[in-house]
């Protein structure tokens, strides 16, 4: 009888450890491929091989060295960055005008700026065009910061809505009391309080623009103002028929390690960012 | 420092009148409690009088000033939640500095006097660098009333602010406001509670509201020993006062009787009314006895010491003729 049960017991232990193993190999693959890429050279790059036989950061230098991949990986840390704080600080005003003014067609604004979220970036591609010619930023870093700001913006104020709802009015009240205007509330009473939903928001709104793809291939025209996505997909060979695998490896793993050591950095705080609210502690 | 004047206030949430004109007066200095059952717009009105939310209709003057549009900042109130609603994220000293670094014209030396002035009043100076939550729920509620205190308010708030703290400290820290008022006797204090023993021990004058309206306003014994209707002889006192109908009402004239505990005393024979003990409550000091004289709820009997009836004892009682309150079908007295 014991022996059986530790047997089922080992039986269970092994499955799941299997499970886990095939999840995180699954999801790992891909991007360990492309570290493994990324530090071969020459034709070693098409010989198929799972663990690393060489080693060269060539790639590294070519992709920093030539064209404008720095100015690029620039590009993108500023428009990410312009985009997260200009779309924190909208929806931080507006979701204290979603939870806590009372006003007519409340609900209706909540259910539309929700409804826009769900529209695909294609469908709004042509007038968002039109838009950004007739306001004159086209081929600039507005276009991209003014377009991701528009997608984020309806995520970002739905979750800090919900979350605002569900700080005490009480607090609020007696910071009323305390001679507090709304935006002293916001910034002094409110805002320390919503740190863990404003990292978790931020974050997931630098990661949407920092690999955003169609609107930089589409609000860009030169090398100069590309955003890193675009830049690794334009990145050339000597000839027009080779495709620069390396390259394009080292690129990706220099753009992904920002995003890596972020959520490394703010790892806790989105685990608390997605939890509170759930319970009230 | 200010008297209140209310005048004819009302007050609707959409359709629903939660306030339907209330008029009274509450004196400079003075501790007014409104009592009432839950639902009767006591919050309400107290929140009408922070200006956290707007009058409907009437009047609201403060020493003769109309405030009705009024910011609860500029009002000179100072306001205790029921729930402390401390600001999580800053130091107790932070909390209770935060509305005088807000107002303009106070430099720091001024803001630690005055903090640390009513932290010791309170006794919380040595809690002045921790945050709420390591604090317990009566150490939370002082900070939340020497917040109110630093504020020097001519106006004192408070919403139901012993109702999240136990038995024990709900009346220490009832004394303790009894102690504040004394202390700080320029101030109109305004209590709101549900609770008619707070109200008893507390209140100068105390307003018994119901259904937004006003039923006696009163000072403790003027309510306890003149209620003004059936629903004022009920809410204060306790035991409920015991209310008799029928024939035994006839008896003296009226619809119905009220008469305390303590006022009726059992005889050992020949009583005007008699009735079968169905329970028993000694607690030392007194006790009550229940009897069942086919009255809707049993009929109270309040004895000094503790007693030996047992359940199902046959008791003679008689009232005591000058302290029956007599009241109309109308529920209004008969004096």
């Amino acid at each position: 009888m014991g022996a059986n049960f530790s047997l089922w017991k080992l039986t269970k232990w092994t499955l799941f450890y299997l499970l886990v193993l095939v999840i995180v190999v699954v999801s790992v693959f891909p991007f360990y491929y492309a570290i493994l890429t990324s530090f071969k050279s020459g034709t070693d790059l098409f010989r198929i091989n799972y663990w690393p036989t060489s080693f060269s950061l060539n790639n590294y230098f070519n992709v920093l060295n030539t064209g404008s991949f720095p100015r690029n990986l620039l590009n993108s840390v500023f428009i990410s960055s312009v985009t997260v704080l200009l779309a924190l600080f909208l929806a931080i005003t507006a979701s204290f005008a979603l939870s806590r003014v009372r006003f007519r067609g409340r609900g209706l604004l909540l259910m539309t700026i929700l409804g826009v979220s769900m529209f695909p970036q294609m469908a709004v591609l042509a007038g968002l065009f039109e838009l950004i010619r007739f306001m004159g930023i086209y081929n600039t870093p507005w276009a991209l910061v003014f377009s991701y700001t528009i997608f984020t913006l309806p995520f970002t104020v739905w979750v800090l809505t919900t979350f605002m709802r569900d700080l005490p009015v009480e607090i609020e009240e007696a910071a009323i009391v305390d001679g507090a205007t709304p935006w002293v509330i916001i910034t002094r009473v409110f805002m320390p309080l919503m740190w863990p939903a404003l990292v978790t928001t931020g974050l997931l709104a630098f990661i949407g623009a920092w690999n955003e793809f169609l609107f930089a291939l589409t609000f860009t025209s030169s090398n100069d103002t590309r955003t890193v996505p675009v830049a690794i997909a334009l990145l050339s060979g000597s000839t027009q028929y080779e495709i620069p695998w390396g390259n394009i490896m080292a690129a990706s793993v220099i753009v992904t390690v920002p995003v890596v050591v972020l959520v490394l950095i703010f790892q806790r705080k989105i685990v608390s960012g997605l939890t509170a609210g759930g319970v009230k502690g | 420092m200010a008297s209140i004047e209310l005048r004819n206030i009302r007050k609707s949430f959409g359709v629903v009148e939660v306030i339907k004109g209330v008029d009274l007066t509450i004196r400079k200095g003075e501790f007014m409690v409104f009592v009432g059952p839950s639902g009767c717009g006591k919050s309400t009105l107290l929140r009408l009088i922070s200006g956290l939310e707007d009058i409907t209709s009437g009047e609201m003057l403060f020493d003769g000033q109309r405030v009705n549009a009024l910011a609860p900042s500029k009002r000179g109130i100072a306001m205790v939640f029921q729930s402390y609603a401390l600001y999580p994220h800053m130091t107790v000293y932070e909390n209770m500095a935060f509305g005088l670094t807000l107002e303009k014209g106070h430099d720091k030396d001024e803001i630690r006097r005055r903090v640390e002035k009513a932290a010791d009043m309170l006794q919380i100076r040595q809690y002045l660098d921790r945050l709420p939550k390591q604090l317990s729920g009566g150490q939370r509620q002082r900070v939340a009333i020497g917040r109110a205190i630093t504020r020097d308010p001519k106006v004192f708030l408070f919403d139901e602010p012993l109702s999240n703290l136990d038995a024990a400290l709900r009346v220490a820290t009832r004394i303790e406001i009894a102690k504040l008022h004394e202390g700080m006797p320029e101030t109109t204090m305004i209590y709101v509670t549900h609770d008619q023993v707070e109200a008893m021990t507390l209140a100068d004058r105390i307003c018994v509201l119901r259904d937004g309206m006003i039923e006696q306003v009163g000072t403790p014994m003027e309510l306890y020993e003149t209620p003004d209707s059936l629903f004022v002889a009920g809410f204060i006192g306790s035991p409920k006062m015991n209310f008799i109908g029928g024939e035994r009402a006839a008896a003296h004239g009226a619809s119905t009787i009220g008469i305390r505990g303590e006022h009726i005393a059992i005889v050992p024979e020949g009583g005007e009314w008699s009735g079968t003990v169905i329970h028993t409550e000694n607690l030392g000091a007194d006790s009550y006895v229940y009897l069942d004289m086919g009255t809707e709820e049993p009929v109270v009997v309040r004895l000094d010491g503790a007693n030996s009836y047992k359940s199902g004892d046959v008791v003679h009682v008689t009232p005591m003729a000058d302290r029956i309150h007599r009241f109309d079908a109308s529920g209004k007295p008969m004096r």
